[in-house]
């Protein structure tokens, strides 16, 4: 096929639930590609020789590699090149922002003048773990010599995973500390289960058990254990703990009856299904006119949630406009699509509550766009005098999360930043702690699966050179010289 | 899972349980709680620590029963096992010679003060302790406490033991009678905890209380537990459990609770209809608490 046809190809639209049914169940909203409609999208790749979609792939997965194996139909090689650089592709195919990465640099993307028109490698790649998933056959690598080495994981989210999945291959001892009853992280108490069903979770996590990766659960380090005991006994440790402290609003009202984050209200409906209520035993506030405050994916996942748990109404209040919102462009289209509301350029002040405490109205202050600031972003700045009342009766605070101070806090050992995030090596993920790495959301603050999932990669790389030369100082260098072979 | 070491009546509806958990014995400290889940479809509930015994690798819970986990859990016995308990959680209580410290316990409320009170005998304080209840059968752990007290005051409600009225009475009366108190630890049904609050502030008494909100992580992550403690808001089970009482907004605490009223008896109704099994006392009782 010559790339000129290539091109002509437009790109496969995925099938999805229709929205008016969907907002009445918690089933996954996109319903995949069928073999067929994945071999027509992976003709549309251009297999270029410098294929820039790599590059923006925070964990370098081979991408025109795995896409050739798809337009052959070997979907079995295909799911081969996949896992070789990404272990959790069910998951990644769903929630990395691929037009902010893989597919904002496919060559397609721009001949089109439109990213959303690049090569769909985000559906392709859900695809083929999809496809593996159905098969229930995985392939498992070889037995690989045991190093001896013990090595804990503290966090069993996206970075911890990565790393035990990367560490187990390597052939040390591995054990994940998880504080929850399950392993996933954000994974399992944050996303819903309509854009990443938690049964694909559990399949990835029992692929690392397979692998031989052991899960503490209900383990909380710096608590259970004190962080140096878990230090002292491994002879590596990673911490990938999260942004798991939510930010507030700090206005009035804000302890309200019917005003909460976003963290607990998720992990009410996903970690403990509350949507089942009361088959199962956790409870969760349902409200007739439910405000999601917040203009990232977190707050669509909230609007959306809202409208599963029976809201008629669910808004959105963000104050800057939507060309700010941090959602991805897919998480915004899906909520208007069911019927979440927008009101743009307004931000509370101060929350209303009823004779019981309970929450009535928000009373919101409208927005215009200043200056930029240090995000690059426009300044949004209140109009004085445009205050007025939106009346709900539940309010789910989104606007973000502060790293978890649980272990900077009982391990002062520890070197963090004014705002708590832990300070690592970048290349390396090393802490201020010999044997101690650190990576994911408790070093970046609130991000995004994947890049937890790169500094997971990065990190792993790192400790496995640890582990097998007993360096620390200048570990960067060791790597560098063992980065042509790895890349 | 956690195996059912011992369970023991201690009155109507409450229930003491030593459950195999020998990671969590190990590390506690006096004032920490967990968070246990009974089965797959459950919720986490957080309980306060009771005691720990760290040669058998045991925790002890002392659990009312009042909703559907509590009273599912009281169907359970000595062999069994639930899956989950997360902890310990919170911060310990600072246990210093502070020289006088009386300790106030209002029901099931008794069960975290005793360990508390426990530490504070052991390193030297003296140690005064009330422990009330609506009626006698209400009472526990009244020879344990006795035990790590110096003196000890019981009330109740009814007059059927000890002396009839209110703990914030027995208080009143020992300052009156010439006592003087360093320090007050109180836990107990947050109502009970605001008014001893209110009375030892005007007494000068500097007073902890032990918080036991609704949370659902107890690692910080969902702010469910949020109280406001001297104007400013805290997560009780990163910040807390235990505040300086005086600085505690209880309204506001109480009316939190409320939260989930309609569904706590929603989720029994479901139980009953499941099990068949009349709960019609029991929901009245989740009702007053």
């Amino acid at each position: 096929m010559k790339p000129a046809e290539r091109l002509k190809i437009p790109p496969t639209v995925m099938p999805e639930q229709d929205p008016k049914l969907r907002i009445q169940n918690v089933n996954e909203v996109p319903l995949g590609y069928t073999p067929e409609m994945a071999m027509v999208e992976a003709k549309r790749c251009l297999q270029c020789k410098t294929p820039f979609c790599i590059e923006g792939c925070p964990v370098g997965i081979d991408i025109p590699g795995f896409i050739c194996a798809i337009e052959k139909g070997d979907f079995k090689e295909g799911i081969h090149v996949l896992k070789q650089r990404n272990l959790l592709p069910a998951v990644c195919g769903r929630v990395c922002p691929q037009e902010e990465q893989c597919q904002a640099m496919c060559v397609i993307g721009k001949a089109k003048k439109d990213p959303a028109k690049a090569v769909m490698i985000g559906k392709l790649e859900m695809f083929l773990a999809d496809w593996e998933r159905k098969q229930g056959e995985y392939a498992t690598p070889p037995e690989v010599r045991k190093t001896g080495k013990k090595v804990a994981i503290v966090g069993g989210g996206p970075a911890g995973l990565t790393v035990a999945g990367d560490l187990i291959k390597y052939g040390h001892d591995v054990t994940v500390y998880e504080a929850f009853h399950k392993a996933g992280g954000v994974l399992v108490y944050g996303i819903p289960e309509f854009r990443l069903p938690k049964a694909i979770v559990q399949t990835e996590v029992e692929y690392l058990q397979k692998l031989g990766v052991k899960f503490r659960y209900n383990f909380i380090v710096g608590r259970t254990a004190p962080v140096a005991k878990v230090v002292e006994e491994n002879d590596a440790v990673f911490i990938g703990t999260g942004a798991g402290l939510p930010r507030f609003m700090r206005v009035e009202g804000e302890n309200l009856l019917g005003v909460l984050s976003a963290n607990e209200y998720l992990t009410r409906a996903n970690l403990m299904k509350a949507y089942s209520f009361p088959q199962t035993d956790t409870p969760i506030v349902k409200g007739r006119t439910v405000i999601t405050v917040g203009g990232g994916n977190v707050a669509m996942d909230c609007a959306r949630t809202a409208l599963r748990m029976g809201a008629e109404r669910s808004l959105i209040v963000y104050r800057r406009a939507e060309e700010q919102m941090p959602a991805r462009l897919e998480e915004l289209h899906h909520a208007k699509e069911e019927g979440v509301e927008f009101h743009l350029l307004n931000n509370p002040v101060r929350l209303v509550g009823d004779d019981t405490g309970w929450l009535k109205g928000a009373e919101l202050i409208k927005m215009e766009l200043g200056k930029p600031d240090a995000s690059g972003r426009r300044r949004p700045m209140p109009i004085e005098g445009s205050e007025y009342i939106l009346e709900a009766d539940i309010l789910i605070v989104a606007i973000g999360n502060s790293p978890n101070p649980l272990i900077p806090a009982s391990y002062p050992e520890l070197d963090v930043t004014n705002w708590g995030g832990i300070i690592v090596n970048e290349v390396t993920g090393q802490t201020s702690v010999p044997g101690v790495f650190a990576g994911g959301d408790i070093v970046l603050g609130a991000a995004t699966v994947i890049l937890a999932m790169g500094h997971g990669r990065r990190a792993a790389r790192a400790m496995n050179l640890y582990l097998s030369s007993g360096r620390w100082t200048d570990l960067e260098d060791g790597l560098e010289l063992c980065r042509a072979e790895v890349r | 899972m956690h195996k059912i070491l011992h369970k023991e009546i201690l009155g109507p509806d409450v229930t003491l349980y030593r459950f195999y958990a020998p990671d969590i014995a190990q590390y506690r400290q006096p004032g920490q709680f967990v968070l246990i889940r009974i089965s797959d479809e459950g919720e986490r509930i957080p309980i306060t620590l009771a005691d720990v015994d760290r040669s058998e690798g045991s925790i002890t819970l002392i659990i009312q029963s009042v909703g559907k986990t509590t009273l599912k859990l009281a169907q359970m016995n000595v062999g069994d096992s639930i899956p989950d308990i997360a902890g310990p959680l919170g911060e310990p209580t600072h246990i210093e010679l502070l020289g006088h410290v009386l300790c106030v316990g209002g029901g099931i409320g008794t069960a975290p003060l005793y360990p508390v009170a426990k530490a504070m005998k052991d390193l030297g304080n003296r140690v005064t302790s009330i422990i009330g209840a609506r009626s006698e059968n209400l009472l526990i752990l009244e020879d344990r406490m006795k035990a790590v007290s110096d003196k000890m005051v019981i009330t109740t409600d009814d007059g059927s033991k000890g002396k009839k009225g209110l703990v914030t009475d027995a208080i009143s009366e020992l300052v009156e009678s010439g006592e003087k108190f360093d320090q007050c630890v109180c836990m107990g049904p947050p109502i009970m905890m605001k008014f001893v609050c209110l009375l030892t502030k005007k007494l000068g008494i500097p007073t902890i209380v032990s918080l036991n909100p609704i949370m659902v992580d107890g690692t910080g992550m969902c702010g469910g537990c949020r109280v406001t403690v001297g104007g400013k808001t805290k997560f009780a089970c990163v910040d807390g459990p235990e505040f300086d009482g005086h600085q505690v907004d209880f309204d506001e605490m109480m009316a939190r609770l409320n939260t989930y009223k309609n569904h706590e008896r929603k989720a029994l109704e479901h139980y009953s209809k499941e099990t068949g099994c009349r709960l019609e006392a029991s929901l009245n009782k989740g009702e007053s608490k």
